[in-house]
């Protein structure tokens, strides 16, 4: 897809003004933060499956040659392909070649982060195949042209009239007078239009949450069943998946499988969680008669020994875009590229260069919710600040941030921005701290003792003294 | 060098490590082999009957509907029962597997039962778990020549019969399980863990059940009270 992400600055002003997105971010932090509360409050193991899942991952990313080995030999056992994919483009050329092969006109596809990373649908679509997106949200976005918004709810910055608006431009055929007020009666149509889509697909394409070294497995998790109708009715289903996805043994992945889908949506345990081992067995009535896994690098290997070898322990739950104050703010478009939030911050610059993505570390308030909150202990908030750094290190900044002002000064140049996210993180923190009101002094704090010595404290005192000034 | 040599290098070059390495390559084979489990969470560790009575109750919780019947003699009662209360019309479609073809199916005259994978055009299915898992109400189906997983996705109901004494407190059961019926071969194509009937929370976050897959979810569980059972990890 298109970068947007030099545009950082320009993107998020816009996001504040639009007053629709700002009324969806609204439903951002009224649902996944009470509701990962509530998941992990029900189980007293959570912190130490947090240490457990990181401990798995370390060991993993240490032994990764190895493991991705073990890995293809059980693949390969289970009648299934491997390739491998150094970029993004020997991805698309590996899957439009499979795709070929097949002769296949209709592509169905499960929710894949990895597919937008590599920007697969132009490229089997300007080959003249029929590419659909099966998740809702997913679904939605591609009606829309538009790219993910977050990485679990791809259509999080949407309202239902839009989708309503939609589905009636797209949905020709139906009846003009039909009843769409309800997200129910939108949900029943986008399942009527999809269902017919599922049964013609030649090849289905998913993505994959973990890559089981110990059974040759793919893991998808869903809650909607659409990875499993994507990859059950084809004749052919492709994984594509990165090279950090791979987890030892089945026991390694319902480690991580617990703090998961609690940290993403705050289930208990997401509705399907699928294993797929190669392609249908003889006798069996259905099934794909060709798995094909396609492991993709593109710059992961690079990452491995280097300050940023952490992030590759993420497990895409969303918990840290969930929690951030300036996703709440300006929502996963402004980042420009695929990934956004913290997550996002930390992982654009070291996939499509810090050139392109350096406005993105510098989104940060430093408040540590998004460390406080990953199910992975992935240090984000000292991550942006290698980044920044290294931008400082190639004098790719201007002026005032090479004299260390760094985040604060992205956002004091940037008053709206700056205000929407010290008031809102505010409000968000109070009830996060609940009554005492605890939390919400601390982590603030955290954030801003950072620049102590700058003049960013004495900024926000004055707009505080000022505001409530303006109150008295 | 092909694309996966020059991956498996770059990885390599970037850990500073060697494939030959015979201690890492040692702690890879150790850990395959013996698949360490890790925090198993205390709600699960429970005696057998008070895992057949979480898993019911955390099905319960994920919006699925759970009957409880004395013997497998009395599944097609159930079933007929359950579809009258729910408006369904008494037919259903069901895998080969032996334990649901040796139901007393003809108990039930007006029910009309079909086998086979699903064409998309089913209204009820029907298909035996392989295990539960307490800890989160989750069901563990095999594909196989006599599990068709179209069935567990297709039609708007799907019934689940499960034995009592295939519930486990916790996902590392049922692997172990899982390793001896493979008896450390292929696992089956798929394997599907349920937790609930399908929902998507795409528009504005409201959760709505329906999306894709079944709009509802019964489980009928069969026998309660057999001591010791498969369910213990240990
Ligand atoms: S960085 Fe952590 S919190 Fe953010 S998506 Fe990845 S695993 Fe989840």
């Amino acid at each position: 897809m298109e970068i947007r992400s030099p545009d950082f600055a320009k993107n998020s002003s816009r996001a504040l003004h639009d007053a629709q997105l700002q009324r969806a971010l609204g439903n951002v932090k009224l649902g996944f933060i009470a509701k990962r509360r509530k998941a992990i409050d029900k189980l007293p193991e959570f912190e130490r499956l947090r240490d457990e899942a990181r401990a798995i991952k370390e060991h993993t990313l240490k032994h990764l040659d190895l493991y991705l080995e073990a890995y293809e030999k059980k693949v390969l056992e289970a009648g299934g392909h491997v390739h491998w994919a150094a970029d993004a483009r020997d991805a698309r050329r590996i899957i439009l070649d499979i795709c070929r092969e097949a002769d296949a006109k209709t592509v169905t596809k499960g929710k894949s982060m990895i597919a937008e990373e590599v920007a697969l649908n132009p490229h089997l679509e300007q080959a003249g195949i029929d590419v659909v997106e099966t998740d809702l949200g997913e679904y939605i976005i591609q009606l829309r042209n538009e790219p993910p918004s977050h990485i679990i709810a791809p259509a999080v910055h949407l309202n239902k009239e839009q989708v309503e608006a939609d589905f009636r431009r797209c949905h020709t055929g139906l009846p003009d007078g039909r009843d769409l007020d309800e997200p129910v009666q939108l949900l029943g149509e986008a399942r009527a239009v999809l269902r017919q889509k599922y049964l013609d697909a030649d090849v289905g394409i998913t993505g994959a949450n973990f890559l089981v070294a110990e059974t040759g497995s793919s893991i998808i998790v869903t809650n909607e069943g659409n990875g499993d109708l994507t990859q059950i009715l084809p004749k052919v289903h492709i994984v594509i998946a990165s090279l950090e996805k791979i987890t030892p043994t089945l026991e390694d992945a319902s480690q991580i499988l617990r703090v998961l889908a609690r940290s993403a949506t705050g289930q208990e345990f997401s509705v399907y969680t699928t294993l797929s081992t190669g392609p249908k067995r003889p006798g069996d009535p259905d099934g794909p008669g060709d798995y094909h896994v396609v492991l993709l690098d593109n710059g992961r290997s690079a990452m491995l020994g280097t300050p940023f070898e952490d992030m590759l322990r993420c497990i895409r739950c969303g918990a840290c875009m969930n929690h951030c104050p300036v996703y709440h703010s300006v929502g996963g478009h402004a980042y420009g590229w695929v990934y956004g939030g913290p997550m996002g911050a930390v992982l654009t610059p070291t996939l499509i260069g810090i050139d392109k993505a350096g406005h993105l570390p510098n989104a940060s308030t430093f408040c540590g919710r998004c460390e406080a909150v990953c199910p992975m202990r992935i240090p984000l908030p000292k991550m942006m600040r290698h980044w920044r750094e290294r931008e400082f290190e190639r004098h790719l900044t201007p002026v005032v941030q090479r004299a260390g002002l760094g985040a604060w000064a992205f956002f004091a140049r940037r008053p709206r921005l700056y205000h929407a996210l010290t008031s809102m993180s505010a409000a968000v923190l109070r009830a996060m701290a609940g009554r005492k009101g605890r939390l919400a002094r601390l982590a603030l704090a955290r954030g801003w003792t950072r620049f102590r010595d700058l003049p960013a404290p004495q900024g926000r005192t004055f707009q505080a003294q000022w505001q409530s000034g303006k109150r008295a | 060098m092909s694309a996966r040599d020059q991956i498996l290098h770059a990885v390599r070059r970037s850990l500073n490590a060697h494939g030959a390495d015979s201690a890492r390559r040692k702690a890879v084979a150790h850990r395959l082999a013996r698949h360490p489990a890790g925090t198993i969470p205390e709600r699960g560790q429970v005696p057998h009957r008070d895992q057949v009575a979480l898993f019911r109750a955390m099905a319960k919780e994920v919006q699925a509907s759970v009957d409880v019947v004395e013997s497998t003699d009395d599944v097609p009662a159930a079933i007929a029962d359950y579809l009258r209360a729910q408006n369904l019309p008494q037919s259903l479609r069901r895998g080969g597997d032996e334990r649901l073809a040796a139901l007393p199916w003809d108990t039930q005259k007006t029910l009309e039962v079909t086998t086979g994978a699903s064409a998309g055009d089913d209204l009820v299915a029907l298909s035996r778990a392989f295990g539960g898992v307490a800890e989160t109400g989750t069901l563990v189906l095999l594909s196989g020549p006599d599990n068709p997983s179209t069935l567990n996705f297709l039609p708007e109901v799907h019934i689940v019969m499960i034995e009592a004494d295939d519930i486990a407190g916790d996902y590392e059961a049922v692997w172990n399980r899982l390793r001896e019926h493979t008896k450390g071969g292929v696992l089956p194509r798929t394997v599907n863990m349920i937790t609930g009937p399908s929902r998507s929370g795409d528009i504005e976050q409201t959760i709505l059940l329906g999306a894709h897959g079944p709009k509802q979810l019964h489980i009928i569980v069969v026998g309660t009270n057999r001591p010791g059972g498969k369910g213990s990890r240990r």
